[in-house]
Formats: C-alpha cells, structure tokens, sequence
C-alpha cells in the first residue's frame, strides 16, 4: 500500500516536472505576450493624450502585432500574405487565428482580441454591423470565390459545361447536401436556373461538405462534381471544366473590417488597404479569388 | 513542418491532465460523501462528457467572453483569456474532468466498506482513512481516470477552437492542425499529424494498461487486493 502511494507520488511530481520544463519553453512566448499587451496599453494611453496624427508617428515605429481571424477558406492564402506583407511594412506582424465564419463572429461578439475580420459570407458580417462592432467605414467587400463545375484530371468524359450534367454524359455528380451545405445550395441554385434540376438530382450524389465532394472527384468515383474555385485549385488531380455562369446563382462575397475594439485602427486599416493592392490581389487569385 | 502544435497540445494536455488529477480525485470524494443532491451534482459535472465539446466550448465563451460578469472581472486586472493557450487549458480540463472524476468515483464506492470500518474502530482519522486505505485501493482506477483524461485533453477540438481559437504558434494544438490542414486541403500535413495523435493515444492506453497489470499482479503475489 505504501509503495502504491510512492508511486502515485512519484507520478504527479514526474508530470509536474514536466509541466515546469514546458511552460519554461514556452515562457518567452508568455513573456512576449505580457509584454506586447503591456505596451499596447502605454500606447493607447498616450493615443489618448495626442493628436491621430502623432499617434501614427510614435506608434509606426514600434513593432505591432495586429490579429485578423479569417474564415477557415483563407488558410493558405492569409499564410503567404502574413509572409508578404513583412516586406511591405517590417514593423507589424500578422497572427490569424482560422475557424467557421460563424464561430469567429460569435468570439469577436464575446470580445475575442481581434483586429481584423475577414469573412467566408456576409451574413456574419452583417450580424457584426448590426451590432455596430467594426470600425466605421473600414467595411467593405474584398473577395470574391466562384462555383466551378469539376472533373477528374484529364476529363476523359469531354464535359465541358453545367448543362451538360444532365445529360448522358454524366451518370453521377457530386454536390454539397443541399439544406446544410452552403455549396449545395449554390449548385441547387444554378441548376434550378438552367431549368435541369430534376435531372441533376435524379444523379446526385450529396457529400457533407465540400471537401467529400471534391474527394470524390479526384479519386474518379463520380463524373463531376461542384465546388468552391479556391477547393478546385488545391487540387492537382481535377480540372475546372466550367465556372457557374453570370447571373444563376448569388455572388460569394468575403467581406472584411476591422474591429472597433482595436488597439491599432490605423495598422488595421493599413493592412486592409493592403489586401486590395495589386500585389496582394495577385497572391489571392493564385488560390482562386478574385479581388473586387 | 512545424511542431508547434506538438508542444502546444502536451503542454495543455499536461497541465489540464495535473488539474484534473486532484479535482477528480476530490470531487469523487465530496460527491459519494454528499448526503444530499448527490444525483443533481453528478449529473452538473459530468454534463461537459456527454454535451457536444462545441457546446462546452460556447458555454465557456460566454462565461469568459468580456460580457460576462466573470470576463468583466478579469478584464480588471488586465486578464484576457480567450485566445490565449490558458484558454485551451479550462477547455481540456473541463472535458476531461467527467472522465477522472467518474472513474474514480466508481471505484471508491467500490471499497469494501468493512475495511474502512475496522480503520475507524482502530481509530484513524478521515483523511488518513483516505489517503491511506481508500486512495491506494482505488490506484489502477486513478490511474486509468488520469490516462483516459490525458488522452481525452491531447484529443480535444470543439471546445478548443471556440474559446481558445486557432492561432497557429500560440494556441493551434495538434487536433485543431488537424482541422486546419483538412479544411485547406492539405491532406499529406493531416495525416502526419493524425499518425502522431494515433502514436501518443496508444503509447498513453499502453501505459494505462501495463500500469494497471502490474499493480494487480504486484498485489496478487503479495497477496493484497
């Protein structure tokens, strides 16, 4: 018995060590954190005090950290512009944080420390607005994402268009599940204009999210499927045969703003005006968006 | 490939394990010792197990979100706790905690109550009573609790990504990466980090269940148990 409870003594000192080596790696982080939060309230205090314009002065030359919580979509693409943008202004250093439009609107509702937002749809954004959450004039537009119609690499079936899915070239076409897959609905919409949708579904075949979908293309196991530009070019093993034509479905929108509660509007802002540069607009259409 | 998320994920994982470890252990403990409410009380803290972790995760949001009274507290002494890795600790600790605590507690209304009764005529207090009989008859139960918790923290995604976000570096454990990488299409990034996830779960129930082995068979040849 008493060798039981060395043991079990044993245990919870060889995982408290542990804990203490860990957070002792860790502990520069902490510290930076500490300390960056610290001089963000040295700085807001002495924005209070001056003019806007000095304050941009004083605070252009001390490093920020501005962080943008972006739709789950922008992943890859908001890695590469944190990357790029360190040449464009070497003093402030974007950190993102990635989750569903829905959740990040509800964290940035309770008061999640962000900077930036930057939407998968414009419902979130608007739900932000209503609530007079981002900054004044800082929303706006920025993306744009396309419903493509896909095959697998090659195309050996010779489809070359949305209409096409109803006819006897295609036996089975992958979609999003429409009630609960945005992407669904969208493919529900287009079809439904084009006056073939009982054809398409009497052949569908409804995945549970996008990426289902764009899995079954690749491995060939349905003749097409449809999804999101930015799905269609992470991969290399499908083409894009078609992009849904003007018109038949709602426009996929990612709107941005910065948060009112910002301790850096004037950064924020900055790294908004530098999303719809040219050479940010060139890095967004290498994943699929187009920049509006 | 970046490890961050690897030492992010154990360092969160440890430390939500250490809390669990004493909270399990004492809420099992007040819990069978509860004359009253006992049903009520258990069903309270063992609800983070059976509720979906994105539930446990809102809950957790809004209770340390700044519009709550609790947020507004430590918005007073300049405490932020949502996106922060500490964030991702409560989350770990408060799914964990109905694993540690039930199997504990199964095990302790399992002691033969007469053993306890001959320590009491033989005068011992409680808490020696506790630690002396009762904790090391319940050890492979704490330890299995302890591992299942460990290895249900090092697993936690839902209640993760609400409250502590998915920052990559600071707070992107090992199954958010996961998430992450899946969403982007990022498929080789996803399988490797699910063969580390898949490696540290079975080393974590291999030890579980060589610990637990040997404690038996320790006990059987001393003739204890």
């Amino acid at each position: 018995m008493r060798r039981n409870i060395k043991f079990l003594g044993a245990v919870s000192i060889l995982m408290i060590v542990l804990m203490m080596a860990l957070t002792a790696c860790s502990g520069g982080t902490a510290t930076t954190a500490a300390t960056t939060t610290a001089a963000a309230a040295t700085t807001t205090a002495a924005a209070a005090e001056t003019t806007a314009e000095t304050t941009v002065a004083t605070e252009a030359a001390e490093p920020v950290e501005l962080l943008v919580s972006a739709a789950a979509s922008l992943t890859d693409v908001m890695a590469e512009l944190a990357e790029d943008y360190k040449d464009v202004n070497p003093d402030i250093t974007i950190t993102y944080t990635f989750g569903s439009s829905g959740a990040l609107q509800n964290q940035i509702e309770e008061g999640a420390p962000a900077d930036v937002f930057l939407s998968a749809g414009k419902k979130q954004m608007n739900a932000l607005s209503e609530k007079d959450i981002p900054l004044e004039g800082t929303e706006k537009d920025l993306l744009e994402n396309k419903i493509v119609l896909i095959v697998p690499k090659g195309n050996a079936k010779g489809i070359t268009s949305f209409e096409d899915v109803a006819t006897d070239l295609v036996s089975m076409v992958a979609l999003g599940e429409p009630t609960g897959v945005p992407v669904g609905q969208y493919s529900a919409q287009i079809f439904t204009n084009l006056g073939i949708i009982d054809e398409v579904t009497a052949k569908a075949n409804y995945g549970s999210d996008v990426r289902q979908v764009l899995t079954w293309v690749e491995n060939g196991e349905v003749d097409c499927g449809v999804v999101y530009m930015t799905d269609a070019m992470t991969s290399e093993l499908v083409d894009v045969v078609a992009i849904a034509p003007e018109g038949s479905t709602d426009k996929i929108i990612y709107p941005a703003a910065v948060i009112g509660t910002t301790e850096y509007p004037d950064q924020a802002k900055a790294f908004l005006d530098y999303l719809s540069t040219d050479r940010a607009a060139a890095i967004f259409e290498k994943y699929g968006f187009s920049v509006l | 490939m970046n490890f961050s998320p690897l030492i992010i994920s154990i360092k969160v994982s440890v430390i939500a394990t250490i809390i669990t470890f004493f909270l399990g252990i004492i809420g099992a403990r007040v819990v069978v010792k509860m004359k009253r409410g006992k049903g009520l009380v258990d069903g309270i803290i063992t609800l983070p197990m059976i509720l979906p972790p994105t539930v446990v995760g809102f809950f957790l949001l809004l209770l340390f979100g700044k519009n709550s009274p609790l947020g507004r507290l430590l918005m007073n002494f300049d405490i932020s706790i949502v996106f922060t890795w500490v964030a991702a600790v409560i989350a770990s600790t408060v799914v964990s905690f109905p694993l540690m605590y039930r199997t504990v507690r199964g095990a302790f209304e399992d002691v033969d109550s007469d053993m306890i009764a001959a320590a009491r005529t033989l005068g011992l207090s409680e808490t020696r009573i506790f630690w002396k009989i009762i904790v090391p008859n319940v050890f492979p139960s704490i330890m299995a609790g302890t591992i299942l918790a460990f290895a249900r923290a090092l697993g936690e995604f839902g209640a993760t990504i609400m409250i502590a976000g998915n920052i990559p570096g600071r707070t992107q454990t090992m199954a958010v990466a996961v998430y992450t990488a899946v969403q982007s299409g990022n498929r080789e990034l996803a399988y490797k980090w699910v063969a580390i996830i898949c490696t540290i779960s079975f080393a974590s129930m291999f030890l579980m269940n060589y610990i637990t082995s040997r404690h038996v068979k320790k006990n059987v040849k001393r003739g204890g148990l």
